[in-house]
């Protein structure tokens, strides 16, 4: 397989792009370091190329935009910090949760339902709003537990609430967009 | 082909230093082909001086094929055998086809993708459009003088993989060498921002014939991203004639229509339509098989009524597309209008309430978006432009997989960066299972039934085991033009099956080069000649991007790396030298395998070098 030959496609996404392996990202720097790199492997680079090349640039590109994309999002770059760890998130497997969470998760459902039934855009809009701030006070958290405690289980159980809050903000979303078009 | 190509003086002098390679815009009404000439992007026009092709091909009595004004000067004479917005049916089912009715086509039902019935037989929507891409090509040959290396076809951002596909193969059933599928707002940035050093977040908004876009686009220093697209692949200015030809059956109690006056009422109503973007009334006169006369007076404010809701389609998928790109319409720098369809005033106007400021107008909708696939096509050709700039495009839709209860999983979220690759793993649910059945789909929908099948295949041969055990790993992979490909991987095996997602109505690689060589089969020995020109061109081009490769990375190969590689550029030479096709072809296989770790290495240090640079830049 030509993919063994990376060796330095072999390094991990934040090696890739020259980052610290932390949650902590300044994203604009991301931004600008993966846009750098996607210049110099886009296969619009060597669409006059061998065969050779524009298969390893299909290759090297898809890699960049992979890497990219699991940092950029900090639930993947998250989930990913502690598969590096060698932690399991078991996201699809472990669904016990504390009971006050899925009081919370309950009442937001109720929320989105109601707001659904009555066809209020705005109400799903506010919901929505609400819930990011929900996701960015979470999002600080699992910060504080991956850089500074370096508690893998506190982080793996946000991690699990979290994609709990992305598939309410994803219903959300499915909700407006039902409304609207 | 039987075309003789006689060089402008002018561009004779230099052939190997300027790669012919030309832009096509592949519209529902109308084509374009444009190229770049002496830095500058233009379109290039027929022996009469008309930029446009009209996208309108009629099979003769005489067995010609015609394609373009003629063929739409006779559309009435002959509605079933001229084939106009033939786009609207590329990768479409019977089914998919809302408005069959309205057609004065007969269909027929093939496999994934619908034929019209002609005089010259059952046409697919590939092969006529094909016809109007070889007119194109022979067009651009003619006035460049010479063969073309490749062209960027555009297609509607919202296009799906089938629509796509089909495309593609209209354009190699042509004798096309496509160098990139470019999505048609794309294109219309890349034009627009180039000529206006554009910096910002701008909207693309591209109503042309048959469809609509919409693309939200982060231009940065000569980067061109993509952040978000969304559209209506049968909604366009054909719809907006629609409207006003229902007016006219109205007001003149028309109904039962032939075929002949279906197509002359509606010639009628795009005629009406173009007059009032300049004129508050227009009269609309026609005469009528059975002897009736039609004379009607339709004002602007009239057609505005009747059109309405067709404008506020248009709207929600831009909603759509900045609720993806995260942003407000308060945040778009500038909405760039693309498409005959958007000189419609009431458009303009819409679009300009919409985003709170004037729409931008000041290239030709109709050129725009073929001058920024000529500008395209000359950088992917390797004639390199002055400026170094990078185009990041998205998937318009999601793409998945059917999972048990006729669900829809998604591998891939729309609005992705390509290419791009996601692997997901699944397992058997019956003891003893030894095939699993894949099932590709494409769209946002949750069930099955209302998402767009793309491809079914079957992996067999996975070895006996208890339900849930066996780890099959599905890849999706799509490419710099959108396409996907599946791969599916037992992983305890190794057991694996894959597909490139073709369509089901299935025009394969053997069949596309059986009927080029059938269209091309009465000169014999052109189709030979053709094929070792195309291999002795892309052998020369391998040996050239190696030459420089190795002028600048030689170091990373040792002495018996470097030895072999020079073996087998020496063969190739060779061969070329020997104009053999079979042997260069098979050299040039074989340098590209042989040169392979060295393109992975380079790919490397390039990475790590330009990373290197703007880490220290940063810090």
């Amino acid at each position: 397989m030509t993919a063994d030959l990376f060796s330095d496609f072999q390094q991990d996404h934040f090696a890739l792009f020259g980052l610290p392996r932390r949650f902590a990202l300044d994203g604009a720097a991301l931004d600008t370091l993966w846009r750098t790199a996607a210049a110099q492997v886009h296969p619009d680079r060597f669409a006059s190329a061998g065969d050779a090349e524009k298969r390893v640039a299909l290759m090297a590109a898809t890699r960049v935009n992979e890497a990219y994309q699991t940092l950029k999002s900090p639930l993947a770059r998250a989930r990913y910090l502690l598969r590096l760890a060698g932690v399991d998130t078991a996201e699809e497997t472990n669904t016990s949760m504390p009971p006050a969470f899925l009081m919370a998760q309950m009442e937001w459902r109720e929320a989105i339902e109601d707001a659904r039934h009555g066809h209020d855009v705005d109400a799903l809009e506010r919901l929505s709003r609400q819930l990011r701030q929900d996701v960015r006070a979470m999002e600080d958290e699992l910060g504080i537990a991956l850089d500074e405690q370096h508690n893998h289980a506190s982080a793996a159980l946000l991690v699990r609430k979290l994609r709990f809050l992305e598939k309410l903000d994803q219903e959300i979303g499915d909700a407006i967009e039902a409304l609207l078009f | 082909m039987a075309l003789l190509q006689i060089a402008e003086p002018g561009l004779s002098a230099a052939p190997h230093q300027h790669r012919l390679a030309v832009g096509i815009d592949l519209g529902t009404t109308n084509s374009l082909v444009a190229t770049v000439k002496s830095g500058a992007a233009t379109v290039l026009p027929d022996e009469h001086g008309r930029s446009l092709l009209p996208s309108v091909v009629r099979y003769r009595e005489d067995g010609r094929t015609i394609v373009g004004f003629e063929a739409q000067a006779e559309q009435s004479r002959d509605p079933n055998n001229t084939i106009v917005s033939v786009k609207r049916f590329m990768g479409r089912g019977l089914a998919d086809l809302l408005d069959v009715a309205r057609s004065p086509y007969r269909f027929v039902d093939a496999p994934g993708m619908v034929q019209l019935v002609t005089r010259a037989g059952h046409k697919s929507p590939v092969e006529v459009s094909a016809d109007i891409l070889r007119s194109l090509r022979e067009r651009a040959e003619a006035s460049l003088g010479g063969e073309l290396i490749g062209a960027v076809i555009t297609v509607p951002a919202y296009f799906d993989d089938a629509q796509r596909q089909a495309t593609k193969d209209a354009a190699r059933l042509a004798g096309l060498n496509v160098l990139r599928l470019l999505n048609e707002p794309t294109a219309a940035a890349i034009a627009y921002g180039l000529d206006n050093g554009a910096e910002g977040t701008y909207v693309v908004y591209d109503l042309g014939g048959g469809t609509f876009d919409v693309s939200v686009l982060a231009l940065t220093r000569g980067v061109f991203e993509v952040l978000a697209t969304s559209g209506d692949s049968s909604l366009g200015g054909d719809d907006f004639d629609h409207r006003i030809y229902c007016w006219i059956l109205e007001q003149a109690g028309l109904h039962g229509l032939s075929a002949h006056d279906t197509r002359l009422l509606l010639t009628r109503a795009r005629e009406a339509k173009e007059a009032l973007t300049e004129h508050a009334d227009t009269r609309i006169t026609a005469l009528l098989s059975d002897g009736q006369t039609i004379d009607l007076q339709l004002s602007q404010a009239t057609f505005h009524a009747i059109s309405k809701t067709l404008i506020d389609k248009t709207l929600l998928p831009v909603r759509k597309a900045l609720r993806d790109a995260k942003i407000g319409a308060e945040d778009v720098k500038g909405v760039v209008m693309v498409g005959g369809a958007t000189r419609m005033p009431q458009v303009q106007k819409a679009v300009g309430d919409f985003f709170g400021t004037p729409p931008l107008t000041n290239l030709d909708p109709d050129k725009v978006v073929a001058l920024g696939a000529a500008i395209q096509a000359n950088v992917l050709a390797g004639n390199k432009g002055d400026d170094e700039w990078l185009l990041l495009d998205v998937i318009p839709l999601s793409l998945g997989l059917e999972t048990m209860g006729g669900l829809t999983e998604k591998i891939i979220p729309r609005n992705s960066t390509i290419p791009i690759a996601r692997a997901q793993e699944f397992t058997t649910f019956k003891d003893g299972q030894t095939a699993l059945s894949v099932h590709i789909l494409q769209g946002e929908r949750e069930l099955v039934s209302d998402c767009r099948s793309l491809a079914k295949f079957v992996l067999r041969g996975i070895p006996p085991m208890v339900a849930g055990a066996a780890r099959i790993r599905v890849t999706f992979q799509v490419d710099a033009d959108g396409l996907l490909a599946v791969t599916a991987r037992e992983m305890i095996s190794g057991v694996e099956a894959s597909i490139e997602v073709k369509p089901s109505y299935g025009l394969s690689d053997d069949e596309i080069t059986r009927m080029l060589s059938d269209s091309i089969a009465h000169v014999a020995d052109d189709i030979n000649a053709r094929k070792l020109r195309e291999a002795i061109v892309d052998a020369d081009s391998l040996l050239d991007a190696l030459d420089a490769a190795l002028a600048s990375d030689a170091d990373l190969l040792d002495d018996g790396e470097r030895a072999t590689l020079d073996a087998a550029m020496q063969a190739l030479r060779d061969a070329i030298a020997a104009e053999s096709t079979k042997d260069i072809n098979a050299c040039s296989h074989k340098l590209n395998q042989a040169s392979e770790p060295f393109a992975a290495r380079r790919m490397d240090r390039n990475i790590q070098r330009a990373l290197t640079g703007k880490n220290i830049e940063t810090l």
